[in-house]
């Protein structure tokens, strides 16, 4: 059985396969009841030099869902930080009060030097632009947990697969998998070129396909905001943006069970009015990341 | 052999000679080496070599490059060898090899990198050889070293 005592979770590059899987199935047995009060008498800190109410309220439920308490801070305003104080020294200071650390900071690889100081485990829940490995997680939980297996699945990734962290970090887990992808994007948000490599070294079959090609061999349907930002030329967003969002029409082109997932908050990517789908399952797939989180958390402080 | 010919262009007694940098890369690697260094250097660039087409030539008179000088050149110039000369002899032939971690030599160029904010070593994980591309452990970037990532300390 793998172990996570002591481990602190940074990167997908940090979970081998047997561990995602173990905390799957430690998540799924979190969220049936079959394991409850995974963290009780655990005191939890939760540092967000950078606020994200989203992913800070599904660690702290978590937290305290089964029975751990929480303290910390919520923005970088309220923190020493603020003050001058380096990640370093404000780690070796909250270390000394709780058995595990949750933090979220705008700067790249500050988790990964904040787990090299702390004597309890650090769990990553983003850094800047690089890593947020609780999300990627929570996304493979809800398609085990819909689908049972990943093998022989197909995932069609679509927006803005160029810049979208939760994109890059879903498509490296799944490579742990046999799955099939198809890539739904402009040219101009197509995903980096060396995940192609990583993709064939990892014999991954993957295409270039539109939703109305692809979409009758989805078994997933992974959708992202494509940013206006992104596009040198306004005028080239307003002609390209129509294609990839959803609405009641393109659900068509979808199989009855091709679950349409999102990493929340959608902006007008996803119609209002598809919510009510039964294929729809992004707000499920968040509140997954309760138990996903309150399980890893119960892992790396040896409870579970 | 051709290296004995061309000692005798400008022969040193003892130093170190790095031979088979590919031209134009001899005066990064100069300046990657300068630093804090009063022996005599001769320079040579743009000789002709079966190897690498043309080629720069870097002598040391009176010093002998260190792991660590080595492990640089290896990022910059890995096809480059290195000769260390006593009473005018070739005393040692010094294998560069690239190691697959680097520790301290490289900064991160990405600038939200936390070793550029907090005053940490950097450390590199190497995830190609030619040309030399590198994994900041931190943020996890991969880059193509170029010289000007390369401390000069
Ligand atoms: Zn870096």
């Amino acid at each position: 059985m793998p172990k996570f005592k002591g481990k602190s979770i940074v990167s997908l590059k940090d979970m081998e396969k047997k561990e995602i899987l173990h905390l799957m199935k430690k998540a799924e047995e979190v969220k049936s009841g079959k394991l409850t009060q995974v963290l009780k008498g655990k005191v939890i800190a939760s540092l967000f030099f950078e606020p994200s109410t989203r992913t800070r309220l599904s660690f702290e439920s978590a937290v305290l869902g089964q029975g751990g308490s929480v303290f910390g801070f919520a923005d970088p305003g309220a923190s020493s930080a603020k003050k001058g104080e380096t990640l370093s020294d404000t780690i070796k200071n909250v270390m000394g009060y709780c058995d595990a650390i949750v933090m979220r900071h705008f700067i790249e690889g500050a988790a990964r030097r904040a787990s090299e100081i702390s004597s309890v485990p650090v769990v990553n829940g983003g850094d800047g632009a690089n890593q947020h490995p609780t999300q990627t997680f929570l996304d493979l939980f809800t398609m085990l947990e819909k689908k049972g297996s990943l093998d022989g699945k197909v995932i069609g990734m679509m927006g803005d697969l160029k810049y979208g962290r939760t994109i890059h970090s879903l498509a490296m887990a799944l490579t742990h998998f046999d799955v099939k992808l198809h890539f739904i994007s402009p040219k101009e948000l197509n995903i980096p070129d060396h995940y192609y490599d990583y993709l064939k070294a990892k014999k991954i079959e993957y295409v270039h396909s539109t939703l109305e090609s692809c979409g009758k061999e989805l078994d997933f349907l992974y959708c992202t905001r494509i940013q206006k930002e992104r596009f040198y030329d306004p005028m080239e967003y307003e002609k390209v943006a129509g294609s990839y969002k959803i609405d009641k029409t393109s659900l068509e082109y979808l199989k009855p069970d091709t679950f349409i997932m999102h990493p929340l908050p959608r902006v007008d990517e996803i119609a209002v009015d598809v919510d009510d789908d039964p294929r729809a399952v992004y707000f499920e797939q968040a509140h997954n990341g309760v138990p996903v989180r309150a399980a890893l958390l119960g892992l790396v402080t040896g409870t579970i | 052999m051709p290296d004995n010919k061309q000692y005798k262009v400008f022969k040193i007694e003892q130093g170190t000679v790095i031979d088979h940098i590919p031209s134009p890369r001899g005066l990064a690697v100069f300046r990657l080496l300068s630093k804090n260094n009063n022996s005599l250097i001769s320079i040579g660039l743009n000789f002709d070599s079966k190897t690498v087409g043309k080629k720069d030539l870097i002598k040391f008179e009176g010093k002998i490059i260190s792991k660590k000088e080595t492990d640089k050149i290896a990022l910059i110039a890995p096809e480059a060898t290195i000769n260390i000369i006593k009473d005018f002899k070739v005393i040692e032939k010094r294998h560069i090899d690239i190691p697959s971690d680097i520790h301290g030599i490289i900064r991160c160029l990405n600038p939200n990198c936390i070793t550029n904010i907090e005053k940490i070593d950097t450390i590199f994980k190497v995830v190609e050889k030619k040309p030399v591309k590198v994994m900041c452990h931190y943020c996890e970037r991969t880059a193509e070293v170029k010289p000007d990532m390369i401390d000069k300390e």
